[in-house]
């Protein structure tokens, strides 16, 4: 009877019941593993795991923990590959295996990289890691410093460590590597402080550098060849990475990428977001400010792009488009597309069609008032002139926040219903501009923020949303900024925990809550869902509070300037009383 | 002690703070040419004994308001305040607190500023002055109430606004002139 209930779904097989389903391709049958951070190509991060259910997860206990001897922010997912479960902890990244066919799961092996001890001031939003990869019986890693390394998934040696980052230019890499078509992708962190942006891939069995993109600079430093074909015009014309900034201001002007990859096998090609330009104050960076806050399309083999849609033209907010990109088929206007479903952290859902980037359709999924809309035409943000900082003055009410309506933290997809639950935020701000210096290895920002929660007073949002008809389905709020990613599950259920350590079960039909657990410190983490050796469904989830929305209590900073934290203390002031540091595994199953 | 005496006592003492407070350092040698930033010992020493005797002249700086404010721009354009913000603290830890990592003295600070420290804060060393040091320290200080409040700055600087320093809640003072922490 287990067996049956836990037989597989084929995702992508069927169509959900908004009309989208996962990519094909993208996202095969589920083998019970969780092997890289969005559990598929297609970042679905849905189990098809059914053996918990609306009927029965009130009876979910906890099967074991573990305490991994770190304190900082906990952001990263486990890995579940046949019988050992992979972890990393935030600085200085420890990765341990433990040992899932034995009760309590005792460590099989750890691996410390024992990362520089300075890289921890570079990092601008707390020193947090999001995630390993594991790809043909080798775990894949990044350092706080900038080291790509891989390991041997069962020994725990390392087998080549290559050197991407450089702290001394304020580089860091947070991100957690793809590995896609042979090729570690990982790119660097360090918006904050007047770093060039860039991807690098590098080749998996040996850890050679293979191609490297910048996301700002001249076109062949950006990869820009005859292959790339933007559907808009605004992104055509020779070395836009130079002409669309001040003379040099490129050379320290981000377009970072620290939040997710993803990936179509068929095409061959990899979409992914690149980060805000700096300094935060605009007025010193008149122009688009090409390649920065927007979506890339390239060759994963070489590297070249293909095309390019830039979110936030001339940012002004640090609306980084790092968000997750999730590969789904669906119809739009009466006929099936390839598309990509991109919560941003401009506060849009956009739908693309993901061979050529046209924006098909778009909708706000959250509060906005810093812009009135998207121009189809011209795939144009339209942004609100009152909203727009200028030095010296302060702009008030400015929706969404620097954080956006959505952070980093990932959405699932369930191609069973065909619905994307998004956990998100819910802020706004002040923003006073004054004139940035940079200094390298330093900040370069030129802004006082303050946030604040938004309307309702509710600091955080988990909204399902069905993508076809860009609606909301339901949402439930929360009362501080939600900062962890979600998880879909086949059984009926979504999974995501609370910065004050709630960690939730809802029915996806009505989020209605349907369980609930207290963990010891706030979770930021990414909960999963894997079949046990014992063959039985479980869901494990890291606690350990912290990002740049816990920052108040990893940094232990003083809630008496709004401004600190980047303008994150002026919404998290009570968190101290809610919550403490921490980081532990918890991992639940039903009785058995 | 006679009631007219006392007024003069005070008044002459509140017109000697007054000066000192507006003294603003225009001649050749700055305070501090003769005191190299980032040079004294910490509290532990081996030995047993504080081999350290604070120099008047460090402590000078944060009874200034002139060195105040001039810290307090430095704060900001050296980007001290992006990862300290005004005080609060962000990607460094808060300075406007009760807790120092490194030292509260005001030649520790400096020293910080100079050196940098292991877990991150960069060392601004050759970026600054020794005189444009201290008067950072100086400020660094006043963030949780250390100076005394006629020299401090009854506006902040900064655009979003804390609040004044002159209205905000103090740390609990250590003097300047103290060799503790």
């Amino acid at each position: 009877m287990v067996a049956s209930a836990l037989l597989a779904l084929q995702p992508g097989a069927a169509t959900g019941q908004t009309g989208a389903r996962s990519a094909a391709g993208a996202a095969p049958a589920d083998n019970g593993n969780w092997e890289m951070p969005g559990k598929t190509y297609a970042s679905t991060r849905f189990s098809a795991m059914r053996e918990i259910t609306p009927g029965n997860v009130n009876q979910l206990k906890v099967a074991f923990t573990f305490s991994d001897g770190t304190n900082k922010g906990h952001e990263a997912p486990p890995l579940v590959v046949g019988g050992t479960m992979y972890i990393v902890t935030p600085f200085p990244n420890i990765v341990t295996a433990l040992d899932l066919t034995k009760p309590g799961a005792p460590a099989k092996w750890t691996f410390k990289p024992k990362p520089l001890a300075a890289s921890q001031g570079v990092a601008c939003c707390d020193v947090v890691n999001r995630g390993l990869a594991y790809d043909g019986g080798r775990i894949f890693m990044n350092t706080l410093d900038g080291q790509t390394i891989a390991l041997d998934a069962k020994s725990g040696k390392a087998i080549w460590r290559t050197q991407l980052g450089n702290i001394a230019r304020g580089e860091t890499v947070t991100m957690a590597p793809l590995v896609a078509g042979g090729k570690v992708l990982v790119g660097n962190s360090g918006g904050e402080m007047g770093v060039r942006g860039w991807i690098a891939a590098l080749d998996a069995g040996s850890g050679k550098l293979a191609w490297k993109a910048y996301h700002t600079g001249p076109d062949k430093d950006v990869l820009i060849g005859p292959n790339f074909h933007p559907f808009y015009a605004s992104d055509r014309g020779k070395d836009l990475g130079v002409k669309t900034w001040p003379p040099n201001a490129w050379k320290i002007g981000g377009g970072t990428v620290w939040g997710w990859i993803s990936y179509d096998p068929k095409l061959g090609m990899i979409y992914y977001g690149t980060g805000n330009p700096g300094p935060w104050n605009a007025e010193q960076r008149p122009g688009d400010n090409k390649w920065s806050s927007g979506v890339f399309a390239r060759d994963v083999a070489t590297g070249q792009a293909r095309w390019y849609y830039q979110s936030s033209p001339h940012d002004l907010f640090d609306h980084d488009d790092i968000n997750e990109i999730i590969l789904a088929d669906m119809p739009v206007g009466g006929r099936m597309r390839q598309v990509l479903l991109r919560p941003a952290r401009n506060g849009y859902f956009y739908v693309h069609d993901r061979l050529t980037g046209q924006v098909l359709t778009v909708a706000p999924y959250g509060f906005i008032n810093s812009a009135t809309g998207v121009d189809l035409r011209t795939g144009r943000l339209q942004p609100n002139k009152a909203k727009e900082p200028h030095q010296g003055k302060v702009v008030r009410g400015i929706c969404p926040a620097a954080p956006g309506a959505k952070d980093w933290n990932p959405s699932a997809f369930s191609p069973i219903t065909g619905v994307v639950y998004i956990p998100h935020i819910n802020l706004c701000m002040d923003e006073g501009a004054s004139q940035a210096n940079y200094i390298a290895g330093t900040p370069f920002l030129g802004m006082d923020v303050k946030m604040y929660a938004g309307p309702g007073g509710n600091r955080g949002v988990f909204t399902a949303w069905d993508p076809v008809h860009q609606r909301k389905l339901w949402e439930k709020t929360e009362n501080l900024p939600l900062w962890s990613p979600a998880l879909a599950t086949a059984g009926g259920l979504v999974f995501y925990g609370t910065m004050d350590g709630w960690f939730k079960a809802l029915d996806q039909r009505n989020g209605r809550e349907l369980w609930w657990f207290k963990t010891g410190s706030g979770i930021i983490g990414q909960p999963i869902s894997y079949r046990g050796p014992d063959g039985h469904q479980y869901v494990a989830v890291m606690d350990g509070v912290g990002g740049w929305a816990g920052a108040i209590i990893v940094g232990q900073l003083d809630a008496r300037d709004p401004t600190g934290a980047l303008g994150f203390l002026g919404a998290t002031k009570d968190l101290p009383s809610k919550t403490s540091k921490g980081g532990t595994l918890y991992v639940f199953a039903l009785p058995h | 002690m006679s009631s007219p005496y006392r007024t003069s006592v005070i008044v002459a003492l509140v017109l000697l703070t007054a000066c000192r407070r507006e003294q603003r350092k225009t001649e050749d040698k700055s305070f501090a040419t003769t005191v190299p930033a980032g040079t004294q010992p910490g509290l532990l020493v081996a030995g047993g004994q504080l081999a350290f005797k604070p120099d008047p002249k460090q402590a000078a700086y944060e009874h200034n308001a002139n060195a105040l404010a001039e810290g307090q721009r430095l704060f900001s354009w050296m980007n001290c305040v992006g990862c300290h913000s005004h005080g609060g603290g962000g990607m460094g830890p808060a300075l406007m607190d009760d807790e120092w990592r490194y030292g509260g003295r005001i030649d520790q600070i400096a020293a910080t500023i100079v050196e940098g420290r292991p877990n991150g804060m960069p060392s601004f060393r050759g970026k600054l002055t020794d005189d444009q040091v201290w008067k950072v320290a100086a400020y660094v200080r006043s963030l949780s109430g250390q100076p005394t409040k006629d020299v401090v700055s009854s506006r902040a600087d900064e655009l979003s606004g804390t609040p004044p320093q002159t209205l905000e809640k103090r740390e609990p003072v250590h003097p300047a002139e103290s060799t503790l922490q």
